[in-house]
């Protein structure tokens, strides 16, 4: 059986204790070619550790000078040697939010265009636009955040929403303050922009995992095209879609380059979503630079390390999801 | 009767597809506004002063010459480091460990890593390559952005030999070959283009990265192509000049932000160009 290969090598034409040679040869380039594969696998599972590890290592000391004061003070003094993450853990989550909460309906919506009523000459170019938006950098919505994106906030959607949704009794605290542009509403639009890609090239995925059959049963009875989407597809693909907009809140969570411009980085609590803020990653990327050797570098590596934390709680909840449905379908 | 509910019905219908067909023209329009802003603010910048000349203080006529430079050394060095690892770790999950327990777990995590923030990324490079030796370095750059690009070579690898037939395979064992002869000669020929997009779609990956490099490349505003020493790049000379007073550093920021665009939207297109060909013959 083994003959057939080594024919053509010289191996094979010269003598049996050669063949058993090379043959033996051929078996230890085998397993360490295995041996290979498996540590370069293993290499992957040590990153995840090494990440979890050295953050944790590094941003022990603040735990522990701090304790769990650190987890909900919003005092963010360098030269007084106070830190707390609380600021920015709410930024995280309040730009986050917003991004989720406009991001996800968009996203969705351009899904269900791709794969129910675009004509299918422009599929394809749609398609590739939207993922054209995946793919740009997030340097440079950082960088048109700051330049046009803000400007526009502070002349004219910003000054709208105070002497509107500003004066209604309730909701009006979410609307306060000058409109100075930064805040943490317009970080939340940019990120929204960011993850809306993602959603729909997720949603477009899982959609596509309905049985055609089913859709056409529906029609077939006459439903319209939302009484299909609404009655077959979403249903159907609920887990899925549910898993696609964790994976997005994660990105919108550790997301740094394009809110670090547009946030305003001041570490404070304040009602309005108009307001200047800060989140885990711009905090970080903004005073990595000036932070010196002790408590500060410290806390701010206690901040990647609650980052690193909650996103990987959101990621693995949307993984364990997305899983969920892929055995079904 | 019959006939207003099917009228409302046709009504919601309309309202529904008039909201999707919304959706897409404010997807497609961010795309444009942005686009159009890059060419607008990074077009009239360009010339050969920004390929041929290192970044300059304020007032001095400058280009962008390091930050190029700094960011093919990284992105090269983060190549180099991570297309090995991602490549053999894939073929162990598609190949031998195709169904251990073991891989599930790597999945798992791969994935996780796949869109694990870049700045946590940034930090473990920084506690494991800039501390112990005491300072920042193109070299630490380089391995951030290979922490990153991994697992995306990782996932493509094994989505892809995971397309080889078996019926291959096994024809190729049925003549003697060992499996890493039918690994190596069969199934990587058989998707090579495939590994090569997800190459690809790696260094469009890596060539964007900001965050991870701000405290592990530092930055460097003279030329330098020693990777011990900190090294500039565009994504961070992008981040320094954008919020620089100075017109000429902030032209010099949009230009740099054009180019890294056009990279990476370059390398995603033909990515997918050479990619098209296996979706098609699936």
């Amino acid at each position: 059986m083994t003959s057939t290969a080594l024919e053509g090598t010289p191996a094979a034409r010269s003598g049996a204790s050669v063949r058993a040679h090379a043959l033996k040869r051929m078996k230890t380039a085998d397993s360490s070619f295995r041996a290979m594969t498996l540590a370069a696998a293993l290499i992957v599972l040590a990153l995840l550790l090494g990440v979890a590890i050295s953050l944790f290592v590094g941003a022990w000391p603040a735990f522990q000078h701090f304790g769990f004061d650190f987890f909900i003070s919003d005092a963010w003094s360098p030269p007084r040697e106070k830190f707390g993450a609380a600021a920015a853990i709410y930024g995280t989550l309040v730009t986050s939010a917003i991004a989720v909460l406009i991001g996800v309906p968009v996203g969705l919506g351009i899904a269900v265009f791709l794969t129910e009523l675009c004509p299918p000459v422009l599929r394809r170019p749609i398609g590739i636009a939207i993922e054209l938006l995946a793919g740009i950098p997030s340097i440079i919505y950082g960088i048109w955040g700051a330049y046009y994106f803000r400007p526009f906030m502070q002349d004219y959607l910003q000054p709208a929403l105070i002497t509107t949704l500003g004066n209604v009794p309730g909701i009006s605290p979410l609307f306060q303050g000058p409109p100075l542009g930064y805040g943490l509403l317009t970080a939340g639009l940019v990120l929204a922009v960011m993850i809306l890609p993602f959603v729909t090239a997720i949603a477009r995925d899982v959609f596509e995992t309905v049985p055609p059959v089913l859709k056409e049963a529906a029609y077939g009875v006459g439903a319209t095209t939302f009484e299909v989407v609404g009655a077959i597809v979403l249903p159907y693909t609920r887990v899925g879609v549910i898993g696609g907009v964790m994976l997005a809140l994660g990105r919108a969570l550790g997301e740094t380059m394009a809110v670090t411009f547009v946030i305003g980085n001041a570490p404070h609590i304040q009602s309005s979503i108009l307001a200047q803020g800060t989140t885990i990653s711009a905090m970080i990327a903004n005073s990595f630079a000036d932070a010196d050797p002790g408590l500060f570098t410290q806390s701010l590596l206690a901040l990647g390390f609650i980052l690193f934390i909650i996103t990987f709680i959101v990621l693995a909840a949307a993984r364990l999801m997305l899983a969920r449905l892929a055995h079904k379908g | 009767m019959a006939n207003s509910l099917y009228a409302r019905r046709r009504a919601r219908n309309a309202t529904w597809a008039a909201l999707c067909y919304a959706a897409t023209v404010f997807g497609l329009v961010w795309l444009t506004l942005i686009l159009g802003a890059l060419v607008w603010k990074g077009a009239g910048g360009l010339s050969l002063d920004v390929f041929t000349k290192v970044t300059a203080p304020p007032g001095v006529e400058g280009g962008l010459l390091n930050s190029i430079i700094g960011s093919l050394i990284q992105t090269a060095l983060g190549l180099v480091l991570a297309a090995p690892v991602g490549i053999l770790a894939g073929t162990y999950l598609a190949e031998y460990g195709r169904d251990a327990k073991i891989s599930v777990v790597i999945r798992f995590i791969n994935d996780i890593l796949l869109s694990a923030p870049s700045i946590v990324v940034g930090l473990f490079v920084y506690q494991f390559c800039v501390v112990p030796f005491g300072h920042f370095s193109g070299l630490a750059g380089g391995v951030a952005l290979a922490v990153i690009a991994t697992p995306i070579i990782v996932r493509t690898t094994e989505d892809m030999l995971g397309l080889v037939p078996n019926t291959l395979r096994e024809a190729a064992s049925s003549l003697g070959a060992p499996r890493s002869l039918v690994i190596r000669q069969i199934a990587y020929r058989a998707v090579s283009s495939g590994i090569v997009t997800g190459i690809l779609l790696a260094i469009a990956r890596m060539t964007g990265e900001t965050a991870p490099l701000i405290f592990t490349a530092l930055g460097n505003s003279l030329f330098s192509v020693d990777v011990t020493q900190p090294m500039s790049s565009l994504p961070l000379i992008i981040y320094e000049f954008a919020r620089s007073p100075y017109a000429e550093q902030q032209k010099l920021a949009w230009t740099g932000a054009l180019i890294v665009t056009a990279a990476v939207l370059t390398l995603s297109i033909a990515a997918r160009i050479l990619a098209a060909p296996n979706r098609g013959g699936r």
